[in-house]
């Protein structure tokens, strides 16, 4: 809720610049005076972090791709000319890698936040489908970029995944020799996926863009899921969210530094130092672990293009919750019986992945249960939370009292001596 | 509040840890056989034996001395079958390594052979068919023992010869598998398990056949700084020196690391307080 | 809770500027490896300095190696061209600057200017003497293009030395420019004789 701005220019340059391009006052509107609710907790400041990361991504990827090779002789000896020779090429190339898993363990904590205080509920409806798009171009992205090493694992994983594709009836293999511009992934693979690798990125800042114009419609939403009723309601994006952003940010750089200087092949396969080889096929072909749910629910279903289908459907299915969840309350703080079940379907994503960083044939620790069975819970479960767990649940729960007024959740309901926004 | 970013830092530590945890674990204990065909008789390949390496720690560094013994063996003993590709002569004298002088790096260089370039007449091999060679100068990569693969495998019964530089990154366990493989040799194969002609048992290695022959005995290097050169030392050194070589700015990196996050925890209290300044009588 | 801000504004200003203050040495400190990985990569810069066999080239005969990405002309001259070199007289010459890393900058681009004393040994320094050896970056220096080298039989330029023929230079048997638009003498590189057969470039 943007009320009208109240940005004054107060020198000759700055009205000149205001009357033909308002920057200034977009940047004042949007990022300063913003009126956002006073009560949002820790697991709203990852849409900063994510902003962050994906400049981190980007910056590093550039400055990566100066010194890359995209042909499938040279690549691998690429990444060791960065890693052994290019000045600070050894931390760019951590930081890119290990990038990318802060930048889904983020996303994740993300989305869980939207599915536990119900952000994707109306008016937020589009946001919420952006955001999944978001997600699904940070997918596809990630897959590409893995590939460009040119290791074991890169030409596994995209042998894979290609060939996932065979399960369309009729056109299968044909679709899967024009994506892969041959019969099996080699050079031509190879360079496609750098000139995309390279694309979408910019694609999904696009979106981004779009992610948060959709939610500067509304206002964001917070922990009671109730709607802004006064100016009480909400502080001005800075100084308040801006410092607090910053503060988690600086947090989670401490986890990211952890990994990039003390562990920074922990989260990556060892099968991908070694250089890609057609011939030979690593013992687990095993994808990064922000997939390992996803793989695990292609592996439980016997037939290949249920599998198939399966696997996309739970990407598929998030860009239908808005119309899933058919509960009058956001928040789950309100909604005891809901609640449990989200925390079950997150811990079921946890198990989900744990399934699938196993072989196919593997039993559960030291028992002679196969894990196969307990991911196929697992993915059953999946499926259920969103329908019919999701829509039944939304309408026979009796939820909780909502509070009336987020400032007086937040500040007691005598009247207050605010702060003046700076 | 500085507790919630403690709990925040260790619950991600957690979150991510779990995969992570999982995925070394799947790779770790692999039964023995080929891939995902049916397999015969199930022989656990055993996980790698830690070698108590100082250099794994957080604040670890690498045994100059103990780099140079190991390189010593490399070049002795390893060098007869694996390449070394992604090594310089240059990068002994690299911070964070063997640390050789430039005059040293010089003399080992030219000691080597490396293809020349096209000559004068644009020949690249002699009357005899032989590749014209030159002395190597330190920014010349250490050359492999053998031309392609195809004649490794046909000098080696079949099996190829890895080439060393990333070897430790490209096993799980790093230094540890190095150094269980090289003194994994001499035990007995237990029952039901027989060994093929032209391989050994080891059950540090995955099938618990190995093609290597083994290939350090006591003495096989007469260490330049004396020490004495029992098999388990050699092994040892020369795990250093393939850690060295498949992450030569291990130091570095670790040194940095230290430097960023003391710098973080300054600025996190910086901004936590900065947080609860801005925020006072908000909440 | 009703508070109101009395906090004391110097103390406060100090939290927030040490705040940022840090902010910005943080940010500029993580900038700068995205800068500096640009500068030349160890591989390269291995490749700074070479090491190149003389031994075959015959009077008279100039060769052309690659130095840090450049033509590195390696010429040696008969006893006429050296003494043709000597003859010049500074006065005469378009740039009176020796432009040799081996000597002092100002140096005046007397022949014997154009040669290095770092020579290695008494053999060294025996084809020193003779002033035999002429060692150029082949790189013209009006705009870069690389020089032809005149042979016995084929005469570049008049001087006996090169002909650039991007834009009609021409440099003398000591590689100092003698017909423009080039304004400077070809470089020389800094080198060191190791023995009478092999230099040491860069």
């Amino acid at each position: 809720m943007s009320g009208p701005s109240t940005y004054q220019p107060k020198t000759a340059f700055t009205r000149w610049l205001d009357e033909r391009l308002p920057i200034i006052r977009f940047t004042q509107e949007h990022l300063m005076a913003f009126p956002t609710p006073r009560n949002l907790n820790v697991w709203y400041s990852f849409g900063g972090i994510l902003a962050f990361f994906l400049g981190l991504q980007i910056a590093t990827g550039i400055v990566l791709a100066m010194h890359y090779t995209p042909d499938a002789a040279r690549a691998f000896d690429s990444i060791e000319h960065i890693m052994r020779d290019v000045n600070s090429g050894w931390l760019i190339r951590y930081l890119h890698a290990n990038g990318a898993s802060m930048f889904f363990l983020a996303v994740y904590i993300h989305m869980f936040r939207g599915l536990y205080y119900g952000s994707y509920k109306a008016p937020r409806e589009l946001l919420w489908i952006l955001g999944v798009l978001i997600y699904a171009l940070m997918i596809l992205t990630a897959f590409l970029g893995y590939t460009l090493p040119w290791g074991q694992m890169s030409l596994w994983a995209a042998t894979v995944i290609t060939s996932l594709f065979s399960a369309v009836p009729g056109i299968g293999q044909p679709i899967v020799e024009w994506l892969r511009g041959g019969f099996g992934v080699d050079n031509p693979t190879l360079n496609r996926f750098f000139s995309l690798h390279y694309l979408l990125p910019f694609v999904l800042a696009g979106v981004v863009a779009l992610h948060i114009w959709a939610l500067h419609v509304p206002g964001n939403n917070n922990p009671l899921g109730i709607d802004v009723k006064s100016p009480r309601d909400t502080v001005p994006f800075h100084p308040y969210y801006t410092v607090k952003d910053l503060f988690y940010l600086s947090c989670f750089l401490i986890l990211f530094s952890v990994f990039v200087f003390f562990a920074p092949d922990a989260l990556s396969s060892p099968d991908n130092a070694e250089r890609a080889n057609p011939l030979v096929t690593p013992p687990e072909i095993v994808p990064e672990w922000y997939f390992l749910p996803y793989y695990a629910i292609l592996r439980s279903i016997p037939n290949k293009l249920m599998g198939v289908i399966a696997l996309f459907g739970a990407l598929g299915v998030l860009f239908f919750v808005p119309w899933l969840d058919w509960s009058k309350v956001r928040s789950a703080r309100f909604r005891p019986v809901y609640k449990q079940f989200f925390w079950l379907f997150v811990a079921d994503c946890v198990i989900l992945g744990y399934v699938g960083a196993h072989p196919v044939d593997a039993t559960l620790l030291n028992t002679s249960i196969p894990l196969l069975w307990i991911g196929r819970i697992a993915a059953l479960y999946y499926f259920a939370f969103f329908f019919p767990i999701m829509p039944l649940v939304g309408k026979h729960e009796k939820p909780n009292p909502l509070p009336d007024s987020i400032a007086n959740s937040v500040l007691g309901s005598a009247p207050q001596r605010s702060e003046t926004a700076p | 509040m500085n507790a919630k970013c403690l709990v925040f830092t260790v619950l991600f530590a957690a979150i991510v840890a779990v995969p992570a945890c999982a995925q070394e674990a799947a790779s770790a204990s692999v039964p023995a056989g080929q891939g995902a065909a049916p397999r015969p008789v199930e022989v656990e390949t055993l996980p790698p034996r830690s070698g108590n390496f100082f250099f794994e720690s957080p604040f670890g560094t690498y045994d100059r001395a103990s780099l140079q013994r190991g390189f010593q063996v490399y070049r002795e003993v390893c060098s007869a079958c694996h390449s070394l590709n992604y090594i310089a002569f240059r990068n002994l004298a690299d911070e964070g390594g063997p640390g050789l002088t430039p005059e040293q790096v010089r003399a080992l260089a030219a000691a080597y052979r490396v293809p020349a370039g096209p000559n004068e007449q644009g020949q690249t091999v002699d009357a005899n068919g032989q590749t014209l060679m030159r002395s190597a100068t330190p920014s010349d990569r250490f050359p492999p023992p053998f031309p392609n693969e195809q004649a490794a495998r046909a000098s080696n019964n079949g099996a190829l010869p890895p080439d060393l530089s990333l070897i430790e990154k490209a096993r799980v366990g790093g230094a540890n598998y190095v150094y269980s493989i090289l003194t994994g040799y001499g035990q007995q194969p237990p029952a039901g398990v027989t060994v093929g002609s032209g391989r050994f048992y080891n059950p540090y290695f995955r099938g618990v056949q190995i093609s290597m022959p083994p290939p350090l005995n006591p003495d096989s290097v007469t260490y330049a700084d004396g020490t004495m050169a029992t098999v388990e030392q050699e092994a040892r050194d020369v795990a250093t020196f393939l850690a060295w070589a498949a992450d030569p700015k291990m130091e570095e990196r670790k040194r940095t690391g230290f430097v960023v996050i003391i710098f973080l925890l300054v600025f996190t209290s910086l901004l936590y307080f900065s947080y609860q300044r801005v925020w006072y009588g908000q909440h | 809770m009703d508070h109101t801000q009395t906090a004391d504004p110097t103390r406060r200003d100090f939290l927030f500027i040490a705040t940022g203050a840090m902010g910005a040495v943080g940010a500029a400190a993580s900038l700068w490896p995205l800068i500096e990985q640009m500068n030349p990569s160890a591989d390269v810069l291995a490749l700074a300095s070479i090491e190149i066999d003389i031994a075959s080239i015959q009077p008279g005969q100039s060769v052309t190696f690659t130095w840090r990405s450049h033509p590195l002309f390696v010429r040696r001259r008969t006893e006429a061209e050296i003494e043709a070199a000597r003859a010049v007289p500074v006065g005469e010459l378009l740039d009176p600057v020796a432009r040799n890393a081996n000597r002092p900058e100002n140096a005046p681009a007397t022949d014997e200017n154009r040669l290095t004393p770092n020579v290695g040994g008494p053999q060294g320094a025996q084809a020193m003497r003779r002033g035999e050896w002429l060692v150029l970056v082949g790189v013209c220096t009006h705009l870069g293009c690389t020089p032809a080298a005149s042979t016995p039989q084929v005469p570049e330029g008049q001087y006996g030395g090169w002909l650039c023929h991007c834009h009609g230079s021409q440099y003398d048997v000591a590689g100092r420019v003698r017909v423009g638009p080039a304004p400077r003498n070809l470089d020389v590189p800094p080198y060191q004789f190791l023995s009478d057969t092999r230099i040491r470039v860069g």
